[in-house]
């Protein structure tokens, strides 16, 4: 017993080394798993707060971009409006109710990063604005992330620049359906794979989300097909898409709310059992 | 005694500040940053606790993770580092630190430089190791860590000079 404090006693510095070390690696290796919270995370009063008084500064000097964008989305909005109510009113056909009811919540982007492998972001809105785990997050010119921890004022975003992010997009034209996942070389680009061979794409085609997971509704777009080529099997399309976002300047975002995400994931596990 | 608390104290403080806010957003050539944060491991007081050192680097690391979202790789990169820290030394000044009268203000630039070096590239490959985590992409982790390596000895021997006090 003597013999063993001895030892701990005379190699104190290694062992608390090893300790710190490998709650260290436990961290990382956490953070390398999709959706699992992490315990060390930005939505949190300390960093949220420096990064939000930051932010306030910072608003100022892209405020003349920011409204540009936002005018651009106003008038695009407005011309729907207008050709919607025309058809509304020559056709009777419900239009409006698409069966499924969106719920959206404006928020700003504190905290952006494009540069490394895992990027993650951290937006203004948390719990208190009833935002939780798992709920999409959009800007007005397609997709940006996925909600993943929240706190009461904060929440951190998966970026879909982001090793571990996989979601569900199709091409526009055929309804083709993959998964769009990165390879962490560029910010501008992502991957779209699992592609069948049949499908007939060209450059230029255009990429929306699929809907066939309940975090995004159909068709937000998300890219232009840059270039493709047949994956090693000859099988499936590896695509290269231009992102219609300019990830590295995104500051207004909307996250989406499935009010039905609870009612279809039931009926999804009651019908595997 | 005092001051010198007060100074390390006022040192973590405004380099993990410089390092989220400002350092954190140059990304030179698309990916390439500075670390300068760890200049608080490298001019640590010679003569020191070194179980409260360890601890120290560990929460500087940890803070950044913090602020970067990225698990615990600051943490480990902090914490190793520190460990090493007096193997490197020794290296680097041989028997002036042996002698335990050396002060980083008055040490030959050559041997300060190489202590530098050695620490930031340690420090900067088991930071894209783990950050990456993938041993197939081996070339790219050891690019990110020479470009970014030149970027922060570049920085920190930048911060010593202008920041030394010459009596």
């Amino acid at each position: 017993m003597q013999q063993i404090i001895n030892f701990i006693i005379r190699n104190k510095s290694f062992l608390l080394y090893l300790l710190l070390f490998s709650i260290a690696l436990v961290f990382t290796v956490q953070s390398h798993s999709y959706h699992k919270s992490r315990f060390i995370n930005s939505a949190n009063f300390l960093s949220g707060g420096i990064y939000k008084s930051v932010n306030d500064i910072n608003e100022y000097v892209n405020l003349k971009t920011q409204n540009l964008i936002l005018q651009e989305e106003n008038s695009e909005l407005r011309s729907l409006m207008f050709s919607l109510s025309d058809t509304i009113n020559h056709t009777y056909i419900d239009s409006t109710y698409s069966g499924i009811s969106y719920k959206f919540t404006p928020a700003v982007v504190l905290k952006n990063s494009y540069s490394l492998n895992n990027n993650i972001l951290l937006i203004n809105k948390g719990s208190n604005d009833s935002i939780q785990q798992d709920f999409g997050v959009i800007s007005s010119k397609g997709l940006v992330g996925i909600i993943d921890n929240t706190s009461n004022k904060y929440a951190t975003v998966i970026s879909i620049l982001n090793t571990n992010s996989r979601i569900s997009a199709k091409l526009k034209k055929s309804n083709h359906f993959g998964s769009l996942v990165w390879n962490a070389k560029s910010p501008r680009f992502i991957q779209l794979t699992e592609i069948p061979k049949i499908a007939s794409i060209q450059k230029g085609d255009t990429i929306v989300t699929s809907g066939r997971s309940t975090i995004f509704p159909k068709n937000i777009p998300i890219g232009t097909i840059e270039s493709f080529q047949l994956d090693n099997a000859k099988n499936y399309y590896t695509i290269h898409v231009q992102l219609f976002n300019d990830m590295t300047s995104i500051e207004h975002v909307y996250v989406i709310e499935n009010k039905d995400t609870e009612e279809l994931n039931t009926l999804i596990n009651s019908t595997n059992e | 005694m005092n001051s010198i608390i007060f100074t390390h104290t006022f040192r973590f403080i405004i380099l993990v500040l410089l390092q989220v806010l400002v350092l954190n957003y140059i990304n030179f050539l698309g990916y390439i940053n500075p670390y300068l944060y760890i200049l608080f491991i490298l001019l640590y007081p010679l003569k020191n606790n070194r179980v409260v050192f360890i601890l120290l680097s560990f929460f500087l690391g940890l803070t950044i993770d913090m602020f970067f979202d990225s698990g615990g790789v600051h943490a480990a990169a902090a914490v190793s580092i520190a460990f090493i820290r007096p193997f490197v030394l020794k290296f680097s000044f041989g028997a002036v630190y042996d002698h335990q009268t050396m002060k980083f203000s008055n040490v030959e630039f050559g041997s300060k430089l190489t202590y530098f070096t050695i620490m930031i590239l340690i420090h900067h490959f088991i930071l894209f190791s783990l950050e990456i985590f993938n041993l197939f992409k081996i070339i790219l982790i050891l690019q990110n860590t020479l470009f970014s390596s030149i970027f922060t000895i570049i920085l920190c021997v930048l911060a010593t000079i202008i920041f030394s006090r010459r009596t």
